[in-house]
């Protein structure tokens, strides 16, 4: 049988969960709440989408610029590179020059993508 | 602190040049001005060469290095040669074909030898991490290479084709790699036939490992029955791509397959040699049979490939030295006849458009005997023919399975190396005995002209002289044995 | 005790939000779903004590590929993959087909020993050092290579996104 893994529950994580708890709670008990005691008389120009007072053009599901993807696409990318730092800054003093230099090179490879997209355009908008 | 040894640097010496070539190519492409990327071409080329050299500097040397995470063996050295001249012989495919189809970007040849650069790792991975890492860099770069035509409809859907059942296979092979750490506690090659060899595990976990990795190994080597994506795609990608994608990762994905087989699970060998039988059985098979009714030459190299891709298995199943080695020896005849083959490919344009018709062939040697010539040793050498290297091939790797037993394996492949022999030949009929039609443009720039050289004395030289192919192989893998 | 409740709960729902997105009708409503999916594996991750891995799942699939996803879903034509039906006729071939590998799967998996050789990072050790101290210590120096090689397929990816989805590439 499989064995169960983590024997230990890391219990200092529960103020979390509650507090998670508590959000959900909060919105689901305020819509609730609101449901019950607000006035209802809904009419044709209170059921309309509102867009800055004029009447609404078009459908909202628009296709979006592919450019978006691009941008979007980067973020991820520096985003993991970012957390691949994370735990390399903590355990700095630690790995000492060695962990320096390694951290180096990952950076400057990177630091050329970030030459390239930038050469490239792919950070202008138009 | 840790400890580094200067050992580390030596070992990856070949791949930090390949490397530092694909940033620099990334890196000039941006100062250099539209019309004149093919210097990076010359460049990539050139890098290339100087990587050959190094990596022959260090035949010899056996490293383990970073923590067991990769190693220098003769092993590793045969393969990084067979991917240097690959790429450089696609690159060098792709000069004039690039420009014309607009398509002429220094990230090209980038992403060429980035995707050599993940195969390296893929063959001197010495851990099932670095040996996935290897198998994703190669596979995203050819991934995009496949897509880079991209005003063509069938290029985009090729990309995405293989990017979605790529991805889908990297995912099972993936489980596999899981399920063998959570059965064995390590992902080192040699730490997991140690732990096999100890008889401390119990249960058919590890067979299940087994089969996933054969299916996540089986679809980069274009296996049957994950053969799928291989038509369309090779049709629908660029011809040069396509050219160095039937080659450069069938071969990567073969050095990884074998190695991990070889090393990490001889354990239960009696296991996974049924499989990979049955599976050479079939890519044989399906691939000979289906290649008949092609008419197009793109879609018919592809079942040739996948068909190729049964015969290298033939070698895997017969195992030892010289199994081993007859594969090592294939795979590097299969490189130059593939590309010399999809070289004619891209050199053929009929009536303004690209000539990847079977009867866009017809009367070719009426109009240019030089191409006929060429074409007709390539397909020669794919069908298995003396005196060309395909012969030298086929005839290594049933010698391997005849001595190790299996015989009816053997006459498989010579079945249907006779029945493949249909359709090459069809090529040289249609090229030899019918009437051209319409104007063809030959479009060979010296480059392209350089490429074809190399391939047909390849093939050729091979054919006649195999010994020094097969000592090389040999004597690469004395080690590992 | 309340582990195996613990783990019951995000595994169900995890399950189940997995089920909605692949079989809702709308991409968008299917891409959401992913989101309490992805938090709830990262509950799973801390109840296995791998707190770091916890936050990246967060950081990364929830916030960054999550909003890549939704991004995708609308460069494509919604109206046109809502009339499409979901559950068609092919899911009558390929559902017991999947069920049947699933079963089989489980079944391997159940009936196996694991009892592999163990790493020197036991729950206590990792608790001693802390988590994301552990994994410093040992992806700078065991895993350096593989470390290395994932900078470059992040260069990659950056090349590729840019290769083929840049308006104007030159």
């Amino acid at each position: 049988m499989l064995e169960t893994p983590g024997a230990v529950l890391p219990l200092n994580y529960w103020p979390v969960m509650v507090y998670g708890l508590i959000a959900i709670a909060f919105g689901i008990v305020t819509i609730t709440i609101g449901y019950f005691f607000r006035p209802s008389k809904p009419s044709q120009s209170k059921l309309s989408p509102y867009e800055c007072g004029c009447p609404p053009v078009g459908d909202a599901r628009e296709r979006f610029s592919v450019k978006f993807y691009i941008i979007a696409m980067l973020f991820v990318l520096f985003d993991l590179e970012t957390v691949f730092m994370f735990p390399w800054a903590i355990d700095f003093k630690a790995l000492g020059a060695f962990g320096f230099y390694e951290m180096l090179v990952f950076i400057f490879i990177l630091m050329v993508g970030y030459v390239y997209a930038w050469k490239k355009g792919a950070l202008d908008w138009d | 602190m840790p400890s580094f040894s200067m050992d580390n640097m030596v070992s990856i010496l070949p791949e930090m040049i390949v490397l530092s070539l694909a940033l620099a190519v990334l890196m000039f492409d941006l100062a250099l001005p539209k019309d004149e990327k093919r210097y990076l071409a010359y460049f990539s080329v050139a890098g290339l060469a100087i990587a050959g050299y190094q990596t022959m500097n260090l035949a010899g040397l056996q490293l383990d290095t970073f923590y067991g995470m990769f190693v220098l063996d003769g092993y590793a050295i045969f393969f990084k040669v067979l991917f240097y001249i690959a790429a450089a012989i696609a690159i060098l495919i792709s000069i004039g074909y690039v420009k014309g189809q607009e398509m002429d970007k220094g990230e090209y040849y980038a992403l060429i030898l980035f995707a050599t650069a993940g195969m390296m790792v893929m063959a001197s991975g010495a851990d099932l991490i670095s040996i996935y890492l290897g198998l994703e860099l190669m596979a995203l770069s050819v991934y995009i290479l496949a897509g880079f035509m991209r005003g063509s409809m069938k290029s985009n859907e090729a990309a995405l084709k293989y990017f979605l059942l790529g991805a889908f296979s990297s995912g099972i092979l993936l489980y596999g790699i899981a399920i063998i750490y959570g059965v064995t506690g390590t992902t080192n090659l040699a730490g997991i036939a140690a732990f096999i060899q100890s008889g401390q595990y119990s249960g058919p976990a590890l067979t299940l490992a087994m089969i996933l990795l054969v299916a996540g190994f089986g679809f980069k080597v274009a296996a049957v029955p994950f053969h799928m994506w291989v038509p369309d795609v090779y049709e629908g990608a660029p011809t040069s791509v396509t050219a160095f994608m039937s080659v450069g990762p069938k071969a990567a994905g073969f050095a990884a397959f074998l190695r991990v087989f070889t090393t990490a699970l001889p354990g239960i060998q009696p296991d996974w040699t049924v499989i990979i039988a049955s599976l050479a059985i079939m890519s044989m098979l399906i691939g000979n049979v289906v290649a008949i009714s092609q008419t197009n030459i793109k879609r018919m190299l592809a079942y040739s490939s996948i068909a190729h891709a049964g015969y290298a298995m033939v070698g895997f199943v017969s195992g030892g030295m010289q199994g081993v080695s007859s594969v090592m020896m294939y795979l590097f005849i299969y490189m130059f006849m593939n590309l010399g083959a999809f070289g004619m490919v891209v050199m053929l344009r009929k009536d303004g458009v690209a000539g990847e018709e079977l009867k866009d062939f017809a009367g070719l040697a009426k109009k240019n005997r030089t191409a006929a010539l060429l074409m007709m040793v390539f397909m020669f050498s794919l069908a298995g023919i003396p005196p060309t290297a395909g012969f030298m091939g086929k005839f290594y790797v049933f010698m391997a399975a005849i001595d190790a037993g299996f015989t009816w394996l053997a006459i498989i492949g010579v079945m249907m190396s006779a029945v493949s022999a249909y359709f090459y030949l069809r090529v040289i009929m249609y090229m030899y005995m019918k009437e051209p039609e319409g104007e063809f443009e030959l479009a060979a720039p010296l480059s392209l002209k350089l490429a074809m050289a190399v391939a047909v004395l390849g093939v050729l030289y091979i054919g006649m002289a195999p010994a020094g192919l097969i000592d090389f192989a040999r004597i690469s893998i004395a080690g590992m044995m | 005790m309340l582990l195996q409740t613990g783990f019951i709960y995000f595994a169900t729902v995890i399950v189940v939000c997995a089920l909605m997105v692949i079989t809702r009708k709308n991409p968008v409503h299917s891409v959401l779903f992913m989101l309490p999916l992805f938090f709830h594996v990262a509950g799973i991750f801390i109840m296995l004590n791998a707190e770091f891995v916890a936050a990246v799942q967060v950081l990364v699939y929830a916030g960054a590929i999550m909003v890549l996803f939704l991004f995708v879903v609308m460069l494509l034509n919604i109206q046109k993959e809502r009339v499409r039906p979901r559950v068609g006729l092919k899911w009558t071939f390929t559902a017991p087909l999947g069920l049947t590998l699933f079963g089989f799967l489980v079944a391997i998996l159940v009936r196996s020993q694991y009892n592999g050789t163990q790493g020197s990072f036991t729950i206590e050790a990792v608790k001693q050092i802390g988590n994301s101290q552990a994994i410093g210590q040992v992806l700078y120096t065991d895993f350096l290579f593989p470390f290395e090689v994932a900078s470059v397929i992040l260069l990659v990816a950056m090349v590729g996104a840019i290769v083929l989805a840049k308006k104007r590439l030159d």
